[in-house]
């Protein structure tokens, strides 16, 4: 009879060990876009984020993390099931994702729903900065536009007096046009918008040509970038006007443009060769494990890392909600970028730098700060936001 | 617009035109001889880019590249036309459709596993690669000029095959009544796998010489594959000819739309307006002209002749 109850004891605990262990552990799920073209960006931010768990020993905050990642293979639906599969079954602690703005309208309801909190390693609508802020939601890359309006201010400062824009016909199309415009006091020559997925520039280029503008405004992510800029040095126009772009020429696009894109511009919030121990740091141990040079997508992954990690830190875990979010808030983290804080809309305050695209010595490509273009730059829509 | 730039648009459109023709010309003969549906005719156009950027690599000659791609895009044609398109001939079209877009997402991942999502890029021919001069401000590709030169002898070596040799008559023959050529004693399951593989390295070569000036990356086909097919439901199924013809002018109507639509539009709407409503017009425009040639010819403009509606 007593061994039966040491028998039934020492059942009971291995039943229970499951129970205790899952109170140290944390959960974090990953929603990105890992298939198609488009994945190349996703997988930055995977590797970028699993870095950074692998550099603090697989531990966040201390706890034992289980990673999950998922694929939205860019359809609203599959994404939208993921992220219901991620909370509801797997009970995650944050949502870490997504790439595309579009991804992120789709999982935002069932994640935010669930209590969970969500972190945007990439995705910044005005959708969710503005009126409709939460306080669960966190973006650790830049409001959408902000790129944009960098750009218009780049061009107002170099005194360009002619521009001609260049967008996909698409909702982030227009808002990049929209956002440069914002900043920009100059003439445009023209605007044109061609189809998402666009092949072949040459009527395009003619037109700008024809146009004899000062500077283009180009907005051609993935390999709508790369078919362009290619397009475009041939064209030799490349030598005859500048070239401000967003999402054109970076380290997803860049190892396929090479030398095409050499001296081309763009604006952001980090660079690899940004001036800062970290970040000489990051990128020797990324480029290191993953052989290639890191962009922005994986450098917001890694702060979006070391952001969880900060927060579940301070708030000794991740029981009090309201202690977490706190310690959220309050990005006591060493970012990648240096400067970093959040608005009161939970989207980041952070500065931008004008870019150019270099080649290495050793062959490779990747964006360079040319110089600070704002300091501590806040999105517009923050002011609407009640929290 | 200046008289250039319609020079350049009309170039421009006519090359589209021709890459057009080589992918479609595969179509029509396979769905007009054998009745087939192909789906993943757009998928042969990817591998043919691919093969060629993997080739090149490893020869760093463009010109055994191109012929190393032919060669492997004609092998894995009839690899599938053996292990699945063969078993498909006397199903129904939609059968056809789904397995064959099956082959368009295997084709799709396998690509995208072997050689990354990243686009690719490849230079032309050193002695094409150039530029040459054409307005002050802008320089033209002469491997664009090459690729019109080269569809056009495609067209017309494709033309004197179908029309002047018995292999050519036997494909005509097909294209009008496959069963009785079957019955006055011909191979017809050989004709088939012949002109399945012919179609479907006409298509990979489109993509090696596409690849120059495209990126070259998965999926890079299934848009022209849907343009492929306006073009032979234009020109009318099964006809050369009329594929030529239906691929100039949707490349032209193409090209030309996309330029000219939001300039002949603001003459009578605002700025905004026309920027607005222009490129979703020019996106429509050769539907529209296929609608157009459907309500007028709904056989095509140039259907094979004698063939059975």
């Amino acid at each position: 009879m007593k061994n039966l109850v040491s028998v039934a004891a020492v059942a009971l605990s291995l039943a229970a060990a499951p129970v205790a262990l899952a109170k140290d552990t944390l959960k974090v799920g990953m929603i990105v876009t890992l298939s198609g073209p488009p994945g190349a960006l996703g997988n930055q931010a995977r590797d970028g984020f699993q870095l950074a768990l692998e550099e603090m020993g697989g531990k966040l905050g201390g706890m034992e993390t289980e990673f999950i990642l998922e694929d939205d293979e860019l359809k609203a639906d599959v994404a939208q099931s993921k992220a219901r599969s991620l909370v509801e079954r797997e009970e995650v602690d944050f949502v870490v994702g997504t790439i595309f703005s579009n991804m992120l309208a789709a999982i935002y309801k069932p994640v935010i729903q669930s209590g969970a909190f969500l972190i945007s390693p990439n995705a910044g609508p005005s959708t969710f900065a503005g009126k409709n802020c939460h306080e669960n939601f966190f973006v650790t890359s830049y409001q959408n536009n902000q790129n944009f309006e960098v750009l218009g201010k780049i061009a107002t400062d170099k005194e360009y007096r002619k521009v001609f824009m260049l967008a996909p016909n698409y909702q982030a199309g227009k808002d990049a046009m929209a956002g440069f415009k914002q900043n920009y006091k100059g003439e445009i020559a023209d605007e044109i918008f061609t189809p998402l997925g666009h092949k072949d520039f040459s009527a395009e280029i003619a037109r700008i040509a024809d146009a004899e503008a000062d500077a283009l405004f180009i907005f051609m992510p993935g390999g709508m970038g790369v078919r362009f800029v290619k397009q475009f040095r041939a064209s030799g126009l490349a030598d005859k006007m500048a070239f401000l772009s967003a999402f054109t020429v970076d380290e997803t696009t860049l190892p396929a443009q090479k030398d095409d894109a050499v001296g081309m511009n763009g604006a952001t919030n980090w660079a690899p060769d940004l001036d800062n121990e970290q970040t000489a740091a990051f990128t020797a141990a990324f480029e290191e494990k993953y052989g290639y040079i890191p962009g922005g997508y994986a450098m917001q992954a890694y702060d979006s890392a070391k952001l969880i990690d900060s927060a579940v830190t301070k708030a000794g875990g991740v029981g009090d909600k309201d202690a977490v979010r706190a310690a959220l808030e309050a990005a006591d983290f060493t970012s990648l970028r240096g400067d970093f804080s959040f608005n009161n809309n939970h989207y980041p305050v952070q500065d931008f730098y004008l870019l150019e695209v270099v080649k290495r010595d050793d062959g490779k490509y990747h964006t360079s700060i040319v110089e600070k273009v704002f300091d501590d730059y806040a999105d517009s829509y923050a002011d609407a936001c009640k929290l | 617009m200046s008289s250039t730039l319609l020079l350049i648009q009309l170039l421009n459109g006519i090359q589209l035109g021709v890459l057009l023709f080589l992918i479609a010309a595969g179509l029509t003969l396979v769905f007009g001889v054998m009745g087939f549906i192909n789906l993943a005719h757009g998928v042969q156009y990817m591998i043919g880019a691919y093969l060629t950027v993997w080739f090149y690599g490893m020869t760093g000659h463009f010109g055994a590249a191109l012929l190393l791609a032919l060669l492997a895009a004609l092998a894995l044609a009839l690899f599938l036309e053996f292990a699945v398109f063969r078993h498909l001939y006397d199903r129904d079209h939609l059968d056809q459709v789904l397995a064959t877009f099956g082959v368009i997402l295997f084709l799709n991942q396998a690509v995208k596993v072997i050689w990354g999502p990243t686009p690719l890029v490849i230079s032309p021919p050193e002695f094409l690669a150039g530029t040459f001069r054409l307005t002050e401000n802008l320089n033209y590709s002469i491997w664009r000029i090459a690729i019109i030169m080269i569809g056009f002898t495609v067209a017309g070596l494709l033309w004197f095959l179908v029309t002047k040799t018995r292999i050519g008559m036997l494909v005509r023959a097909g294209a009008t009544n496959a069963g009785m050529v079957g019955a006055l004693g011909v191979n017809i399951r050989r004709l088939f796998m012949i002109v399945f593989g012919f179609g479907a390295m006409l298509a990979g070569f489109a993509g090696s010489i596409a690849a120059p000036i495209y990126s070259v990356e998965p999926g890079m086909g299934d848009g022209l594959l849907i343009t492929a097919f306006v073009v032979i439901v234009i020109g009318g199924i099964g006809s050369i000819r009329g594929t030529f013809i239906a691929a100039l002018l949707v490349g032209l109507v193409d090209t030309l739309g996309r330029s000219t639509i939001t300039d002949i539009l603001k003459l009578f709407l605002e700025p905004s307006a026309a920027n607005q409503i222009g490129p979703a017009l020019a996106s429509m425009a050769i539907y529209i002209l296929m609608a157009a040639v459907l309500f007028f010819r709904p056989e095509g403009l140039f259907p094979a002749q004698g063939r059975r509606a």
